[in-house]
Parts: structure tokens; C-alpha cells; sequence
């Protein structure tokens, strides 16, 4: 009896500990959240929002940066959705399964793992010195762009993979030829997942600072850019900048808390709207 | 004209197909073209000569005695095995010291006359010369140092990339920097993911489950200026006081706000190695009397060690490639590190911090692509490791 | 005295009704089967003896449950005591990724034993007792892993008896085996009944046949009759067993 008991306390010590610890890292990260969220709310304003910095970045909004950020998410969509989606395609539908796939696959995961300052290198020596572009939109969107071709490769091949093949099956039957029961049965079904996956690599780009310190980000612009030749400035480059440098840290600080607050919800948002997009879709399935 | 039209998407697919293992090869490519450039580069600054006069004996000197001459902690010949001379620094804009603006000519055209007459005047001179200034009548003693050396980077203990005359790319710091902070920060991830791990996936409830997981995720997708932020006005001032140091920027800081970037991936990791584990290893067990506890300790965690293996290294992996919150939190000095609380630099940080200012295809600007090559390099073996471990246990 | 005896129980998943109404009592060193078609509950059922089904979220049980004349699910009840005095084999073989010697002992482990001496001895008589010893004597290092289907059985068999239980409960223990393998655990279970009391699932009618005492049968959650195995499958009282039993459905 007295070994049952010691099972029994040995057990709840254990299970206080590893709960103690799994809510003090919740303790921790909700603190964060909050720590910006009070200090940032206080500077959100539809001015904050809509001028650019004045005062040598002591006062004014984040205009210029918003519209940055903007145009790098747009660029690198713009570049990465249509050759991952592809490329997703190319791999559950035509790659023939076996070495090949495995192959693709696995470059595809060493991709993800670069650091993204490598990424930053990268895109400096090929587009900002080889190609000409110069510190521009253009170099940077394509830099981040190849920076989330594996996140849109793998949701666009997971979501198709999820596929019954007796959908596919059903469509050959009545005389469809591969690209068209793609186009008109698979991809279609496989839609909401893959709008999820690109949904979420906007997050990750629009929060992407290492690769663009080199290939685009302006420190201080004072009128938004007008061509893809243009360097610009982003969000997160910006609240580097605030935290680090600039003429006065101090009455910087609040601008700093309200950019990262603009951050922060950036990636709230994203991951909202990729879980209603994903819970929308499954009960319109359920509903058929 | 419809076959065709398929034909010529399928081909694009194709092509698309490969985009990912393109863009690895250009990667490699670059970053090896730029980084090994490195390697057939003098180690006296690009351009500049090492001169001395013709009667001093010395005719080798390390790149190490020489930047001590020139910051005047070696000031007798004596010291690297010449004469009991004091050594006369000469760089070109002491030239006026020597001689009259007139002596050297309205175009500067006797520059290069005068420099040779004085080289040869003093024997206890060394002098750090633009090559355009040095003729083929110079009358003075070239030293060849020779190119930047594999091992004068690999095994140089020294990172000040751009010092005159002689600039230093030994990686040692960066990478003990790199090192430091990583594995300090997955020994203050692990239990604490681990902990996390075992709570989600064996104690907490359905409904606790499904509040915490989307937190955790959601955590991962803040970006890492976001942490470095929050470490640079919070946890750098606790580490200040706390350890009661001149500055909280250190090795410390960026190992706990690395920690807290890791966790996500720890946790997720770790437990979907822990749900793995059938249930009926676990019910055997309980249905011999173990605890849930023992059960849990003794069969579920051996189960999923290569899983809780693989979580650790990728957040190493995470840890060793993170760039902005490191930079923004540990102080970037580039001494080897004998503690995790002085202020250090790691390799991604250095990347970020120097490539601004380093003239493009300049040897600082190859070196930090060097950089970039074993950064890569160490990302990559890691990926492959875990990649390994996983394929493995599928068998 | 009855070993087991369960009176009125009602057992859910959920709003979903697995069990009606069930009391059956069950003598010591006896030989148990519960047969049925598939879904009828008696999985479910042999489970509520070691309070397996604890495990599944969203259950409840009501009725009393006693053995050795204690109720089993009255609060307070120590149920890993309890699971160490009813062993249980499963449908599938599920040795754990360890060596032979480590599956026998794991159960001594986490009751607490240390002695090394007396493991050693336990893991031997019960690697005997599950007719195993003379296959493995010589391997024991080895993972458990490496042994065929029927020799991971009698090897979860062996785990089963090392914690010296009074009752083993069998969920199909011989249903994933070859006949060879099925016929050794038969044998097997001849032996142990001297010792032990059995409870066992099959849905093997020669099986159950040819190795129990008492047979109960069970159809939609009810168990429709409980009776001497010579009865049930001579002269069954109810038309549904006697249906199944001649393999007219099921």
C-alpha cells in the first residue's frame, strides 16, 4: 500500500510540474502580447496609420512603411503563388512518385530551412548586383517571394494529396483529360486549403526582415515609392530601425510599440482569417 | 490545338516542378562564387603594399605583428627579431611631414620618387603603401604577405574586418558566438517544450487542447523583430539587474528570447512524436498497474525520443539561422566568448550588421558571404539530420 | 465465494447505450468466454473489469462491479492496484520497444520492485508459465520486436503474469495468430486456469467451445444468456444464441 501511494504522489509531483511549466510559457507569452498590446493601442490613430513619419521619426505615422510592406507581400505573391502552386501540382499530379518525389521533396525542406539571412544574401548578389535591380521592390519581392515558395509548394501539395483519387477517377470516366480534371475537379476541391497555406505565408513575408536589409528596405523614405525600381520601406524593417537607431530612441519608443502592435495584428488576422476560411469551407462541404 | 495547350502546361508544371532545387543550386552557386572569392585576396588591405628598407634583416612578418605596429603595441625591431631599433610607422598622408607640398609636384607626379628616396633614407621605417605610388625603381623592400589563407579564416581567432593595414577574418568568434547562444537557448527551451509537450498531448483535456494549440501556433508566426523588440525593452534590462551588469546585451539575452522563439517548434514537434505512440503500448502498460506517470515516462517519452530529438535540433536549426532578435539583443562584440554573459555575436547577426557597409566585392563583402556558406552549410546538415532520423523511423 | 460479480450494469459512450442491464458472477479458476457478433459490447464488457475504459473520455458506468467482494468503482478505488491484480492480454500482440526481459519486468518495474534477484526469477516463471522460456532463454537481450506474431503474444502473456494477477483478462487474444500459434495459446490457457480465472473475447465459437467453463453470449449491448459452455452450445435456451451459434448470422 505504501508503494501505491508513493506511485500515486510521485505522479502528481510530476504532472505539477509539467503543468507549472506548460502555463508559466503561456504566463510568458500572453505577457508579451499583452506588454504591446497596452503600450501600442494607446498610439494606434487613423493618423498614426495614415501620414508619414515626421520629426526625424520621432512623430508622425507609418504611412510609407504600411504601403512597403504592402507592396512586398503583393510582389512576392505575385511571384511565389503561381510558380509554388505549380509546383504543388507538378508533384501530386505528374512527378512520378518514387525517388524523384522524394527528391523535390526533400529540396524543398532544405529550402525551408535556410536562414533567412541567407535568403538576404542571395537576393543581393542575383537580383540587386547580377540582374542590375538595385535596392528595389523588385529585388526584395523576389527574394521574399523564394523565401515562401516552400510554405505555397506544401500546402498546394497536401491539399491536393487530400483528394480522393475517386474524384479524379470519376472525372477520366466520363472522358476528361488529366489537365482539365485538375482544373475543373482537383484543384477546385483542394481551393480552401491552399487559399489557407497562402494566406499564412503572407504572414510570414509580411513579418520578414533579414532578407530585405539588403535588397530593398529604405530607412527613411520621405515619399512613397512610384516604380518597381524604387526601394521602399516595410514594417518590419521600420520598427528595427525605431528599436535600435534613429536620432532619439526615447521619443521613438511609443511609435516602436505601435508599429510592432501593427505587426502583431498583421499576424493575428492572417491566422483568423485562414481558420474562418477553413472552418467556411468544411461546413459548406458537410452541407452537400 | 487543345493537345497542344496541354502539352505546353504540362511542360510549365514541369519546369515549376524543379523551382525549389533551381534556386537551392543558385544559391550554392553564389554564395560559393562571392565567399570563395575570399581566398585569392592578399591579406594586406586591397591595393596596398608592406615596405621596408633594404638593410633591415627581417624579410617575413606575421599579419598579426604587423597590426601590432601599427597600433603601436610593437615599437622596437628587437621585439620580432630585428635590431634594437624603434620602427618608424609611415602611411602616405605622413608624407607632408617629410617633405614640402612643392617637392612632390602640382599633379602629385613625385610622389612615388620621394616615397622610395625616403624608404630608403630610414632603415628602421615600415612603411603601408597604395601600389599605384610604388614603381618599378623603388628602392625599398616589398614584403609579400601573400593571400588570406583557409586556415587564417577557419582558425583565426580574430574578426575586425576592416582594420588598416591588415584586415582580420578569423570566424572563430562568430562561431563560438553562434554556438553559445544556440545551445543555451535549447537548454532553456527543452524542458520547458517538453514539459508543454507532455501536458498537451497526455494530461490536458480536449477543450484545454484546443485553446493552447492555436495559441502556440499563433506564436510562431510572430515575426522575429517582434521578440527582439520585446527582448531589447524587457528582458535586457531584467538580465541587467539581475546579474548585476554594466549592460544587459549579452549572450544570456539572446539565449531567452531564442528560447521563446523555439518553443513553438519544440512543442509541435514533441508532441506530435508523443501522439504518435499507440495506444495500445499505453494501455498495455496501464493494464499492469503503471500510472499514468510511469506510462508516460517509461513508454510514451522512449517511444517518441527520435520525434523529441528531432524537435531539438530543428530548434537548434531555428536558433542557429535567427538574425534580427539576436542582433537587436546580444551586444555584437566579436571576442570569443568565455562566458554567456558578456555581450557576443553570432554569424547571422555579423551578416546583418556588416553587409550595409561593406563595399560591394570587396574582401569584407566576400568574407560575409563566406559567412553565409557556413551558415548554410550547418543549416543544411541539420535538415538533412532530422530528415534522416524521420525517413528511418517510418521503416 | 464468486470472484466476479456484476449486478445491473449500464455502461455509455456518450448518449450511446454499449451495455443493458448486465449481472453475471463468475467462480474462481474458471474459464470465461464472451462470444457475439461484432459491436455487441463484449469488448466493452471484459474492459469494466480493469477499468480499462477509464481511458476513453466521455464514458460512465453505473451498477456495481465486484471483485473479491470489493466494488471496483466506488470512489477512492485504486485503480492501478486494481489493473495489477487483473491482467489483461490484448486482441493484438503489443510488446513494447524493449528487450524481452525488459517487457516481463516492466510491470515489476512500475509496481516498485528493485530487487534484482527476484525480477530475475519472476521474468523466468513467467516466461515459463506463458510456454515461452525454451524459445528465448538464450535472448532475452533481445527487442521483443524480433520475435514472430504468437511468440509476441505468449510473450504479452508472460508480461501479464509476471505481476502475479488473480484474474487475466483476454480481448481475442489468438484472433491476429496462425492456427499453430492459436493452438499453443490454447494449450496455454488450459495451464493458466489452474491458477487463474479466466475471462476471455472470441468470436470463435470452437474456441470458446473447446476451452471454457462458462460461456456468456452477448447480442446489442444485452447479454442474452449465461450458462454452462456444454449447455449454451448443446442446448441453448434462447433462439437469438441458438441463431448464432449455428452460424445462421453473426
Amino acid at each position: 500500500m505504501n508503494q501505491t501511494k508513493r506511485k500515486r504522489r510521485n505522479q502528481k509531483l510530476a504532472f505539477g510540474i509539467v503543468s507549472m511549466l506548460t502555463y508559466l510559457i503561456v504566463l510568458i507569452l500572453i505577457l508579451m502580447l499583452v506588454f504591446i498590446i497596452v503600450r501600442g493601442i494607446g498610439v494606434i490613430s487613423w493618423e498614426f496609420l495614415s501620414t508619414a513619419p515626421t520629426d526625424g521619426m520621432t512623430g508622425g505615422g507609418i504611412l510609407p512603411a504600411i504601403i512597403g510592406t504592402l507592396y512586398l507581400i503583393i510582389g512576392s505573391a505575385a511571384f511565389a503563388f503561381p510558380i509554388g502552386i505549380m509546383s504543388g501540382i507538378y508533384m501530386n499530379e505528374y512527378a512520378p512518385k518514387g525517388k524523384l518525389v522524394r527528391l523535390i521533396r526533400m529540396m524543398t525542406n532544405n529550402l525551408s530551412g535556410i536562414p533567412s539571412i541567407v535568403f538576404g544574401l542571395f537576393g543581393m548578389a542575383l537580383f540587386v548586383n547580377k540582374l542590375g535591380f538595385g535596392d528595389s521592390i523588385l529585388a526584395g519581392s523576389l527574394t521574399l517571394g523564394i523565401l515562401s515558395l516552400p510554405i505555397v509548394i506544401r500546402t498546394t501539395e497536401e491539399a491536393l494529396k487530400a483528394i480522393p483519387d475517386s474524384f479524379r477517377e470519376g472525372s477520366y470516366a466520363l472522358g476528361a483529360t488529366k489537365l482539365q480534371t485538375i482544373g475543373k475537379v482537383t484543384l477546385p476541391m483542394a481551393l480552401p486549403n491552399i487559399t489557407t497555406g497562402l494566406i499564412l505565408s503572407i504572414g510570414r513575408v509580411s513579418g520578414e526582415t533579414a532578407p530585405i536589409l539588403f535588397t530593398c528596405a529604405a530607412y527613411f523614405l520621405p515619399q512613397l515609392p512610384d516604380s518597381v525600381l524604387d526601394q521602399c520601406m516595410a514594417l518590419p524593417y521600420h520598427l528595427y530601425v525605431l528599436a535600435t537607431s534613429g536620432t532619439n530612441l526615447e521619443l521613438q519608443r511609443p511609435i516602436a510599440y505601435g508599429t510592432a502592435l501593427v505587426l502583431i495584428s498583421i499576424v493575428l488576422i492572417v491566422n483568423i482569417a485562414a481558420t474562418l476560411i477553413r472552418k467556411y469551407f468544411a461546413n459548406k462541404v458537410k452541407m452537400n | 490545338m487543345k493537345r497542344f495547350i496541354e502539352k505546353i502546361i504540362q511542360g510549365m508544371l514541369t519546369v515549376s516542378g524543379f523551382v525549389t532545387s533551381i534556386v537551392i543550386l543558385l544559391i550554392v552557386l553564389f554564395l560559393f562564387t562571392e565567399g570563395a572569392g575570399l581566398f585569392s585576396k592578399p591579406k594586406v588591405e586591397d591595393g596596398y603594399e608592406i615596405v621596408l628598407n633594404k638593410k633591415n634583416d627581417i624579410n617575413t612578418l606575421s599579419a598579426e605583428q604587423i597590426k601590432d605596429m601599427f597600433d603601436d603595441k610593437i615599437t622596437n625591431w628587437n621585439e620580432v627579431g630585428g635590431k634594437n631599433q624603434d620602427i618608424v610607422l609611415f602611411r602616405l598622408n605622413d608624407i607632408t611631414n617629410y617633405f614640402a607640398e612643392e617637392e612632390l609636384g602640382e599633379q602629385l607626379e613625385h610622389v612615388p620618387a620621394k616615397i622610395s628616396e625616403l624608404i630608403s633614407q630610414h632603415e628602421e621605417i615600415i612603411g603601408f603603401i597604395p601600389q599605384e605610388y610604388i614603381k618599378n625603381d623603388f628602392a625599398g623592400k616589398r614584403l609579400d604577405m601573400g593571400n588570406i589563407k583557409f586556415k587564417d579564416v577557419f582558425f583565426g581567432k580574430e574578426w575586425i574586418p576592416t582594420a588598416t593595414p591588415i584586415s582580420f577574418f578569423g570566424i572563430l568568434p562568430l562561431i563560438t558566438g553562434t554556438l553559445w547562444v544556440s545551445l543555451v537557448a535549447i537548454l532553456i527551451a527543452l524542458p520547458f517544450g517538453v514539459a508543454a509537450a507532455i501536458y498537451l498531448a497526455e494530461i490536458a483535456n480536449h477543450k484545454i487542447r484546443d485553446i493552447l494549440k492555436p495559441v502556440i501556433e499563433l506564436l510562431s508566426g510572430i515575426p522575429s523583430v517582434v521578440y527582439g523588440f520585446f527582448g531589447l525593452i524587457v528582458i535586457v534590462p531584467l538580465v541587467q539587474n539581475i546579474f548585476h551588469l554594466p549592460v544587459g546585451e549579452t549572450g544570456l539575452t539572446g539565449s531567452i528570447v531564442l528560447a521563446i522563439m523555439a518553443l513553438p517548434t519544440i512543442i509541435t514537434v514533441s508532441e506530435d512524436a508523443m501522439r504518435n505512440c499507440p495506444r495500445s503500448m499505453r494501455e498495455a502498460s496501464l493494464a499492469l498497474g503503471g500510472s499514468k506517470w510511469q506510462t508516460i515516462f517509461k513508454i510514451v517519452i522512449p517511444y517518441s525520443a527520435s520525434g523529441i530529438t528531432s524537435a531539438i535540433v530543428l530548434g537548434i536549426g531555428r536558433a542557429v539561422g535567427e538574425t534580427m532578435a539576436v542582433l537587436m539583443v546580444t551586444g555584437n562584440s566579436a571576442i570569443i566568448a568565455t562566458g554567456i554573459l558578456q555581450p557576443l555575436r553570432t554569424i547571422p547577426a555579423t551578416i546583418a550588421a556588416e553587409l550595409g557597409e561593406a563595399p560591394d566585392g570587396g574582401v569584407h563583402y566576400q568574407a560575409l558571404f563566406l559567412l553565409g556558406i557556413i551558415l548554410f552549410l550547418i543549416t543544411q546538415i541539420i535538415n538533412s539530420s532530422v530528415e534522416y532520423v524521420s525517413a528511418k523511423n517510418k521503416l | 465465494m464468486n470472484k466476479i460479480e456484476v449486478k445491473n450494469v449500464d455502461f455509455y459512450y456518450g448518449n450511446f447505450q454499449a451495455l443493458k442491464n448486465i449481472s453475471l458472477e463468475i467462480e474462481e479458476n474458471k474459464v470465461v468466454a464472451f462470444i457475439g457478433p461484432s459491436g455487441c459490447g463484449k469488448s466493452t464488457f471484459i474492459r469494466i473489469f480493469n477499468r480499462m475504459n477509464d481511458l476513453i473520455p466521455e464514458t460512465h458506468l453505473t451498477g456495481t462491479v465486484n471483485i473479491d467482494g470489493i466494488d471496483i468503482y466506488q470512489k477512492g478505488t485504486n485503480v492501478d492496484a486494481l489493473r495489477k491484480k487483473v491482467g489483461m492480454v490484448f486482441q493484438r500482440p503489443n510488446p513494447f520497444p524493449k528487450s524481452i526481459f525488459d517487457n516481463v519486468a516492466y510491470g515489476l518495474y512500475v509496481n516498485g520492485i528493485k530487487d534484482k534477484k527476484y525480477i530475475k526469477q519472476k521474468v523466468e516463471e513467467s516466461l515459463q508459465g506463458a510456454a515461452l522460456w525454451d524459445e528465448v532463454k538464450d535472448e532475452l537481450k533481445k527487442s521483443a520486436f524480433a520475435l514472430s506474431g504468437g511468440q509476441q503474444q505468449r510473450l504479452c502473456i508472460a508480461r501479464a503474469l509476471a505481476i502475479s494477477p488473480s484474474i487475466l483478462l483476454m480481448d481475442e487474444p489468438a484472433s491476429a495468430l496462425d492456427p499453430i500459434s492459436t493452438a499453443k495459446i490454447e494449450e496455454l490457457i488450459w495451464e493458466l486456469k489452474k491458477t487463474y480465472t479466466i475471462v476471455i473475447v472470441t468470436h470463435n465459437m470452437q474456441q470458446a467451445a473447446r476451452i471454457s467453463d462458462k460461456t456468456a453470449y452477448f447480442y446489442l449491448g444485452e447479454m442474452i444468456e449465461y450458462d454452462d459452455t456444454k449447455i449454451i452450445f448443446t442446448n441453448p435456451k434462447k433462439e437469438s444464441t441458438q441463431n448464432y451459434i449455428t452460424g445462421r448470422f453473426g
